[in-house]
């Protein structure tokens, strides 16, 4: 559901930095969104095309980098990829951990002209 | 023609967090996040702490819910300030909807706030609302995998309230499994088995929760 306010708030970031660069179309833009964020690209998508409608960014792809969720252990300092059931460690089995990457939700860049 | 951008899409939300809590922090309201599923036990924790501290400390509430007022009015009951926030479809509460309701409080009147959040294990811990400290109502009948299917929720809180462990006699409930899975996820949260109609570990949760706000429990 919440979709639609974040694909807003990413559209507005999009069309300020194609403003503030003089351009005449955005492109395409390129997100980086963190598993553990929750962001279902093709819920983004669908808001997208319906939010651009009237922008420079209409018509503009939107193309996702996922980030693998990873976290590091606090017993023995190893990163590693956390696991959908398991987020122990794979060296000593602890599981106490930190996590480290997963949760971005980003704008990365845009493509414009 | 490449532009790089590299900005997170919350920080609007996220710059809105940051002044609620400096509001909050400027009329020295300490502010609670609540958070659970849907009938997991939000409200009778609110209503209970409400009863046990009214006498000590100043209390107000906001009520985030998709729909009715149903919350506040029995919150409204007790003898406290209440507001509350329909998302009219809303999947959680966000900055936004906190700074319209923290607008319509008296602030300077109030000590503690708890705020309700929109029953979901999900979306709410994704959004920062400018609060000092979240706490998670969990409870035994939804099991005790919980915090493997719901990992960003259980990593994002201070504190996980296990509510009807009462119950637990009567269901498959294992708190060994439940407890190391929390802990895993998130090292320094404390997790409190409690009971809002037996009155089970309520008491060490208002200790908890006096600490936090650096009072004598």
């Amino acid at each position: 559901m919440h979709e639609l306010a974040i694909t807003q708030s990413m559209l507005d970031i999009v069309l300020d930095q194609a403003e503030k660069a003089e351009a005449e179309r955005v492109l395409a833009v390129k997100l980086s969104v963190g598993e553990l964020s929750g962001f279902v690209e093709e819920s983004v998508q669908f808001y997208f095309n319906f939010l651009v409608k009237g922008t420079i960014a209409e018509g503009a792809t939107v193309s996702f980098t996922m980030v693998p969720a990873k976290a590091r252990c606090r017993n023995c300092a190893r990163v590693f990829k956390l696991k959908e059931f398991d987020w122990s460690c794979p060296d000593c089995g602890q599981d106490s951990i930190e996590i480290t990457d997963g949760k971005e939700l980003f704008v990365e860049s845009i493509e414009v002209e | 023609m490449e532009i790089k951008v590299l900005k997170n899409i919350l920080s609007a939300n996220d710059e809105i967090a940051e002044r609620n809590r400096a509001l909050l922090d400027k009329n020295n309201v300490f502010a609670v996040n609540i958070m659970a599923s849907p009938g997991a036990g939000k409200t009778s924790l609110i209503l209970e702490t409400i009863r046990r501290l009214k006498d000590k400390i100043r209390i107000g509430v906001i009520e985030g819910d998709i729909t009715s007022s149903v919350d506040a009015e029995k919150v409204g009951k007790e003898g406290v300030p209440v507001v509350q926030i329909n998302t009219g479809g809303g999947c959680h509460l966000d900055a936004n909807m906190i700074q319209n309701a923290l607008g319509n409080m008296t602030l300077e009147d109030i000590d503690l706030l708890l705020i309700e959040n929109v029953g979901n294990l999900v979306c709410p811990a994704e959004f920062t609302i400018g609060d000092h400290k979240k706490v998670l109502v969990s409870s035994t009948p939804e099991g005790h995998d919980k915090p493997f299917k719901y990992p960003l929720m259980f990593h994002t809180v201070d504190a996980v309230l296990l509510n009807k462990i009462d119950l637990k006699p009567y269901l498959d409930f294992d708190l060994e499994i439940f407890s190391q899975a929390v802990k895993g996820i998130n090292e320094k949260v404390e997790v409190i088995p409690i009971s809002c109609i037996g009155g089970q570990g309520i008491e060490r949760w208002l200790s908890w929760l006096l600490i936090q706000m650096g009072r004598k429990p």
